[in-house]
């Protein structure tokens, strides 16, 4: 067990590196990979088997799938060294605060008076992190959570769609045909108001007479 | 393998993260890199509910997978529009927003 530890625990924190250190963004999705692959054995360990399946089907393949396509479609290893452009004094301080940050966490952790962090858990039973166990508590304990997350997902893909729509949207203009627009929905004949009523079908709306305009113009403007 | 092993990996990778969140400026690699930060909260999440013997931490973990899941489509998407309309895909360059 410990031996697996150690051994997942150094490919993902390698991964973690080389997604902040290579230059590349394509081999930075390609290292994140590596991680993610690793991260979910390390759920594997902790008896979190949904999880870990799920982090591997959906992060490992569906996410990076679309990082991928992205860096592929943008393509953001033209500009050479996009890395260490940032000032050295900027660098270092970043450095500074992500060891700060590792460094109070560790403190927090160790010197914690919590015993079970101590220890390997308490001895779980065999369904502990199954699919079953998972399904239940989504569906009665945290059945909110679980639609709230499901509207979540409806609106994000509905947002992902209108920012990066060929038509409308955050779009270069140039790819957008002049007046026309996805609200440019195709219009029957005859559309059931009012004035069709009256005057038939096919007729639209009568054009309005310039002159009795023009009379309410003018009366508005002598009062 | 005491669970405090996995947090102190965990905290490696949350400091990792936010180093790169810091000094990368294409922001494919700073969403990258935020993936990481919330993979380090999923492994702490996970960690916690071994500890406790229950599985809502692991609930916890599936919810952050999906909130990062959103954070992705649209954090591309905007990568992509950026992209079509000729601006800079750097962060430091990219000073407005408005469309």
């Amino acid at each position: 067990m410990g031996f697996f530890f150690v051994v997942f625990a150094l490919v993902a924190l390698a991964g973690a590196v080389g997604v902040v250190v290579l230059r590349n963004p394509f081999y930075c999705v390609l290292s994140l990979v590596v991680h993610l692959i690793a991260l979910a054995l390390l759920f594997l360990l902790l008896e979190a088997q949904f999880v870990a399946a799920a982090q591997i089907v959906v992060y490992a393949g569906a996410v990076m799938v679309l990082y991928v396509f992205v860096v592929a479609y943008v393509g953001g290893g033209d500009r050479p060294a996009p890395l260490w452009r940032a000032s050295a004094r900027q660098r270092a301080l970043a450095i500074a605060f992500g060891g700060a940050v590792f460094i109070e966490l560790a403190i927090a952790i160790l010197g914690s008076g919590l015993s079970a962090l101590g220890g390997g858990g308490p001895d779980v039973a065999p369904g502990f992190g199954s699919p079953a166990q998972i399904g239940e508590l989504l569906l009665t304990r945290f059945l909110l959570p679980f639609e709230l997350a499901s509207f979540l997902l409806l609106v994000a893909a509905v947002g992902a769609v209108a920012l990066a729509g060929r038509r409308g949207g955050l779009g270069d203009d140039r790819d957008v045909s002049p007046g026309h627009s996805t609200l440019d929905l195709p219009v029957p004949a005859a559309r059931g108001t009012m004035a069709e009523g009256v005057a038939g079908y096919g007729v639209t709306s009568p054009m309005p007479d310039p002159e009795f305009e023009g009379r309410e113009l003018k009366k508005g403007e002598g009062v | 393998m005491a669970i405090s092993w996995y947090l102190l990996v965990s905290a490696a990778m949350f400091g990792l993260g936010a180093i790169g969140v810091m000094v990368r400026r294409n922001p494919l690699v700073i969403l990258l890199c935020l993936e990481l930060m919330l993979n380090a909260g999923n492994l702490a999440l996970i960690g916690f509910a071994r500890m406790w013997g229950n599985g809502d931490g692991q609930i916890f973990a599936i919810i952050v997978m999906v909130v990062a899941a959103c954070e992705v489509a649209i954090g591309l998407g905007i990568i992509v529009a950026l992209y079509r309309r000729r601006l800079p895909v750097d962060v430091d360059e990219l000073k407005e927003l408005h469309g």
